[in-house]
């Protein structure tokens, strides 16, 4: 017998800082990673109230430049980044010729033939392969993976803005949702992004990594009277849920299109030929099979992810996402269904360890943070 | 937190509160803390036969879902039904928690940890 030992875990440049502060690690996408500070309730309760802090300096990022950077980023992704303003981000995908999920990511338009795409952590290594085989195929542009060139700390709730502008110089209150800007945090020199995973306002600072902890420590210290938590990966799993935030190897992946996930939003349908558009556009005009809803426990149990979803004692779909929401204090889901069972009242069953528990079809997101003019 | 001595303790880290033949079960406060928040506390109905070692219930935290082992086996005479409302008192108040009482059958209380023991299985 062979015993292979697993790979090292990956630090980020606040992992010391996690150990020393009594985070509970867990492996995550290859990184050890803080799963929970003072517990997913109160992080997530802290969220939804004040704000939390979270290190997110797991996700990569991949940087393309170069005369033909737009026309590269649009053959790469589902959405239009010619929409894009130089300083502003939106949300889309990197789909395979088949339509279906390489990744979901994050466009920056950091200069006008200069982005930034942040991928998911578990997808680092394969999206930055994809997009530098593709992008050769395109034109004149750069692919680089700056990954390890950026600290990322995520600001969220309603007291995130409080919480960050007295460490800055720059005007946060200016900076839209899906915009961002440049400034020094806590004297780290940062790209401060109006944007998130938790369904609340909020910032993700991009820092240098050796500034990593000198900004954890400045945000929480400038946090501290108003009750701004360090929040793990525990609470940002249950806070995005709740806001019906997709995430990647459970309810998107390379089986999944966007409009069967819900997300032909981020399909630039008028915007030239960009890989997977030919299957998208067919799925478009034919309808989608089957499609991602919102289901709320009506029985007692909680559905998770891999539990099925039947209909009339037989199989129809698969649950990609459930918890015991913190916040809304109900057990809910996400689930694939045929089409024809998502109306929102159709009640499926979810068989939950060998035991059918009735769920009810809702609308998404399953919470909405009030908003403010 | 310490363990109190009057309890016995499974290596599946439930515990045990033994009075006459009735035995209180609920889960240390090192298989709280290593679940992190319960959410969901799901338990047989009164009646029900268990046997020493095998699952009779789950226990859900937001995170994941964990068996619950009886310590004895025997049958489920009373069932825990604040659980249902106030699930995070396994968390605050967990040797106090108890989820389910068990009639016990027989001498089936061989094997338990005492107090001692059980701690030096989280050492």
């Amino acid at each position: 017998m062979t015993e292979t030992a697993a790979p090292a875990l990956k630090p980020t440049p606040l992992h010391a800082r996690h150990r020393a502060s009594g985070a509970r690690m867990v492996p995550y996408a290859g990184w050890d990673m803080p799963v929970e500070y003072s517990g997913i309730t109160a992080e997530h309760l802290a969220v939804r109230s004040r704000a939390g802090v979270f290190d997110v300096s797991h996700m990569g990022e991949i940087e393309i430049a170069g005369k033909d950077a737009l026309k590269t980023v649009q053959f790469l992704t589902s959405n239009d980044a010619s929409r894009l303003k130089t300083g502003q981000a939106q949300y889309s995908a990197l789909l395979t010729p088949d339509g279906t999920f390489v990744d979901d990511i994050l466009v920056y338009r950091m200069a006008p033939s200069h982005f930034m795409i942040v991928v998911n952590a578990a997808n680092t290594a394969k999206a930055v392969e994809w997009i530098t085989a593709q992008a050769k195929t395109v034109g004149d542009a750069a692919v680089v993976d700056s990954s390890a060139r950026y600290a990322l700390i995520a600001v969220q709730g309603p007291a995130a803005l409080d919480t960050v502008q007295p460490l800055t110089g720059a005007d946060l209150g200016s900076v839209r949702p899906y915009w961002f800007t440049y400034g020094e945090v806590a004297q780290a020199r940062a790209l401060i992004s109006r944007t998130g995973y938790t369904g609340e306002d909020g910032f993700e600072i991009f820092v240098p990594p050796n500034m990593a902890d000198r900004v954890w420590q400045a945000l929480l210290q400038a946090g501290h009277a108003t009750g701004v938590v360090p929040c793990g990966l525990g609470a940002r799993d249950t806070l995005r849920l709740e806001a019906a935030m997709r995430l990647y190897g459970q309810d998107i992946d390379e089986r999944t299109t966007p409009i069967e996930a819900g997300l032909a939003g981020i399909v630039g349908w008028e915007k030239p030929e960009f890989i997977g558009a030919e299957r998208l556009r067919a799925q478009r005009a034919s309808g989608a099979e089957r499609r991602l809803v919102g289901l709320e426990m009506s029985d007692r149990g909680i559905a998770r992810h891999g539990h099925a979803v039947l209909n009339d004692g037989a199989p129809v779909g698969t649950v990609t996402s459930g918890t015991q929401t913190p916040f809304l204090k109900k057990a809910i889901a996400m689930a694939y269904v045929p089409a024809a069972l998502t109306t929102p009242g159709t009640v499926v069953d979810v068989d939950i360890r060998g035991r059918l528990s009735a769920a009810t079809v809702v609308p998404l997101p399953f919470y909405k943070r009030p908003r403010t003019v | 937190m310490a363990y109190p001595s009057d309890l016995k303790y499974t290596k599946d880290h439930e515990w045990v509160r033994l009075s006459g033949d009735t035995a209180e079960v609920g889960i240390t406060d090192y298989a709280q803390q290593q679940l992190g928040d319960v959410v969901f506390v799901d338990l047989p109905a009164v009646g029900t036969g268990v046997t020493a070692g095998t699952p009779f219930g789950t226990i859900e935290s937001v995170k994941a879902v964990s068996e619950l082992f009886a310590p004895l086996s025997g049958e489920i005479v009373a069932v825990n039904e604040r659980l249902a409302q106030a699930p995070e008192e396994v968390n605050t108040r967990p040797h106090e928690t108890w989820m389910v009482k068990i009639r016990v059958a027989g001498g089936a209380a061989d094997g338990l940890l005492d107090s001692t023991q059980y701690e030096g299985l989280l050492t």
